[in-house]
């Protein structure tokens, strides 16, 4: 437990350091010279700020189209099949999980090509492909993380007794009712521990992106091109910041709903 | 008790993000008073002191090549392409082989020492130099290089002070590609990815890199004389931001931009890209579908040096291999598969095509000098301005972000 916090925390707080250096432009060399510089650069120029917005934007556009499929999914799974089905439907969730990450993403670069089936499909109404760009890749990333958030729902739903169900029928609620003020406020906290693997999933994710997002750039690709390509370590450590705070304040917000305890 | 063992946990935590911090970073950057000064028009650094081998002793049996892609082909991508294997046999060195995208990610590579050779274009060669990571080569334990083209030896991107660092590769221009059923009437200029791009646009394509902001410069340079543009690769800030508009203007019509030479590939063969820039490698790959060709604006190009890593592992088996691919054989297959000019032109006898060097200008040296080489930008204007201070690699690097928004 003790490495455990030492090898993470020591790591982040060695990150948070090199971020306070600087990068020798021309020989690509680590100065370590304090400085604020890299985060003065994050906050003074704007893409930085529209790549973040972006980031963010992305990241719970992806979680609220994984919550709205998930939620129908995960109610059938736990209240309406049979135990047989259930645990078929427990491995169909999880099988895409058992492919890798590449191959799916790469299956959606073919999807949205521009003689792809999407195209295939749009064309006789005389559309094209959306091609790639924001669309595809909120497309990508939604199905890559979906059943990170079916599962926690189902989870959710599942220990919801069936008693309520026939208590809120007894006192005259109709489907409808029962779902809005008794299941869905009770699943909430899984809806939240869901989001919190598709929200920081996609606040990290870089390969999607750059494999059908065309020319779209995410938090994650400008740490991967300074680090990756200019080796500019200290600003991608600060750039690395932003997706951690984020994520702190998420997790802050989460834990108010008591989201914590479900995981 | 609880708090001594806090205390206990802060100081081992603090000693750990010490020792990270103090491996992890890499190389201080080295001013070595004794090193070599660079003129000043190649940033006036001071070179590292790295010592310079002054003899090839036995071979080591392997040697890590980085290098750009088709440059060293030993038969996977092709049977018939190969001539990493016949290196392998006549030295006893196995040769690893790994393909870069981008000079950066070619600098960034040689930091990590693992690799003991690099093919490095002009744009990473001085960083590579000032930043220590590659040594001074002795030429007279290469017994091609005599036959290196005249014009590609002692240059500003490949010696400091009358040192070689490297030993030059070859030579060529980066073209204008298009999809011959998409685009019609073939284009001449340049103009045809920038102010004609709306043409085709969502199809088009450039070069994932900041290295490709010289080629809107050059663009520019020809169209816009009032710019004052002389050396697409010394901007001040007004020439910067000129060259920003036309790629962020580009960037609307963009579909997606490359860096690893297989994905232009895949997007020209599926339709998703139909134009933009590419090497002749890449073109040759696609095969007939497309047709590239050096606009009428010429055009931004690569003079490669193989350079040796001043922490190689292998430096025998690297001194054995800059030989070999610089001699005349190995030279006339790799040029003639790349799609560029032979550094070496004894190699213009031994091409399949007996017209081969003539095509690419191989010992045309006032042709050679039309191209623009990627070079590294620094803050010293490169056409010698001095009333104003250029913008630097670092000022491209944000730009480019910028760019792509």
């Amino acid at each position: 437990m003790l490495w455990l916090g030492v090898a993470y925390l020591g790591a982040l707080a060695a990150l948070l350091i090199t971020s306070l250096w600087m990068q020798n432009d021309f020989t690509g060399n680590i100065e370590r010279v304090w400085t604020t510089e890299n985060f003065q650069t994050l906050f003074t120029v704007d893409v930085y700020r529209t790549i973040t917005l972006r980031t963010i934007g992305i990241a719970a556009l992806v979680t609220l189209i994984d919550a709205v499929i998930a939620f129908p999914i995960a109610l059938y799974m736990a209240k309406v099949a049979s135990p047989r089905a259930q645990r078929l439907l427990v491995i169909a969730v999880l099988m895409p999980l058992w492919a890798s990450y590449l191959v799916k993403a790469y299956a959606w670069r073919g999807m949205f090509s521009s003689n792809g089936p999407i195209a295939w499909v749009v064309e006789p109404f005389g559309l094209h492909s959306p091609g790639y760009g924001l669309f595809a890749t909120t497309v990508t990333l939604a199905y890559l993380w979906l059943p990170y958030m079916i599962l926690p729902v189902f989870a959710g739903l599942e220990r919801v007794p069936d008693s309520l169900f026939e208590a809120s029928a007894d006192l005259g609620a109709g489907s409808w009712m029962t779902l809005r003020r008794v299941v869905l406020p009770m699943a909430f906290p899984a809806f939240v521990a869901g989001s919190i693997f598709t929200f920081s999933l996609t606040m990290g994710d870089y390969i999607a992106v750059k494999i059908v997002g065309g020319t779209t750039q995410m938090l994650g690709n400008v740490v991967y091109d300074n680090q990756g390509a200019a080796n500019n370590l200290p600003f991608a450590a600060a750039v690395a910041t932003i997706p951690i705070v984020v994520m702190l304040g998420y997790l802050a917000a989460a834990r108010r709903t008591g989201a914590l305890e479900q995981l | 008790m609880r708090k001594i063992r806090m205390t206990r946990l802060a100081a081992v935590a603090c000693a750990s993000v010490l020792a990270l911090a103090a491996t992890a970073c890499g190389t201080s950057s080295g001013g070595d008073s004794e090193g070599k000064a660079a003129s000043k028009d190649q940033g006036g650094f001071t070179a590292p002191d790295v010592p310079m081998a002054d003899a090839i002793g036995d071979p080591e049996g392997q040697v890590n090549i980085l290098a750009w892609p088709g440059y060293a082909e030993d038969g996977s991508t092709d049977k018939t392409i190969d001539w990493v294997t016949p290196f392998e046999k006549e030295s006893g060195c196995q040769a690893n082989v790994k393909y870069f995208g981008t000079s950066d990610e070619a600098v960034q590579l040689m930091k990590t020492g693992e690799y003991d050779v690099v093919s490095a274009s002009g744009d990473a060669t001085l960083r590579l130099i000032a930043s220590g990571d590659v040594a001074p080569v002795n030429t007279d334990l290469l017994k091609n290089y005599a036959d290196i083209a005249p014009f590609l030896k002692d240059q500003k991107f490949n010696s400091v002070d009358g040192q070689m660092y490297g030993v030059p590769h070859g030579w060529g221009a980066n073209l204008l590609m298009w999809d011959k059923a998409a685009v019609s009437p073939a284009p001449t200029s340049w103009g045809a990815v920038f102010e004609g791009s709306s043409d085709y646009a969502g199809k088009v394509t450039a070069y994932d890199s900041p290295i490709y902001i010289a080629d809107a410069a050059l663009y520019l340079m020809k169209t816009q004389p009032d710019l004052g543009i002389e050396d697409p690769y010394a901007l001040d800030d007004d020439q910067l931001a000129a060259a920003v508009d036309l790629l962020k203007n580009q960037r609307k019509n963009v579909s997606e931009y490359w860096s690893d030479y297989l994905k232009e590939v895949a997007a020209f063969k599926s339709g998703d890209s139909v134009i933009g820039t590419t090497w002749q490698v890449i073109a040759s790959t696609i095969g007939d579908s497309v047709e590239a060709i050096l606009p009428e604006e010429g055009s931004t190009g690569w003079s490669d040096t193989w350079m040796i890593s001043s922490k190689a592992k292998n430096p025998n088996c690297g001194y054995l291999w800059m030989d070999y691919i610089t001699s005349p054989k190995a030279q006339a297959a790799v040029a003639e598969y790349f799609g560029e000019a032979p550094a070496n032109t004894k190699a213009c006898d031994l091409t399949t095509d007996t017209s081969f060097c003539d095509t690419y200008h191989a010992t045309d040296a006032d042709f050679a000098a039309q191209i623009h080489y990627w070079t590294t930008p620094i803050e010293q204007c490169l056409d010698g301005r001095t009333d104003v201070k250029c913008t630097d690699y670092g000022d491209w690097t944000t730009a480019w972000t910028e760019i792509k928004g």
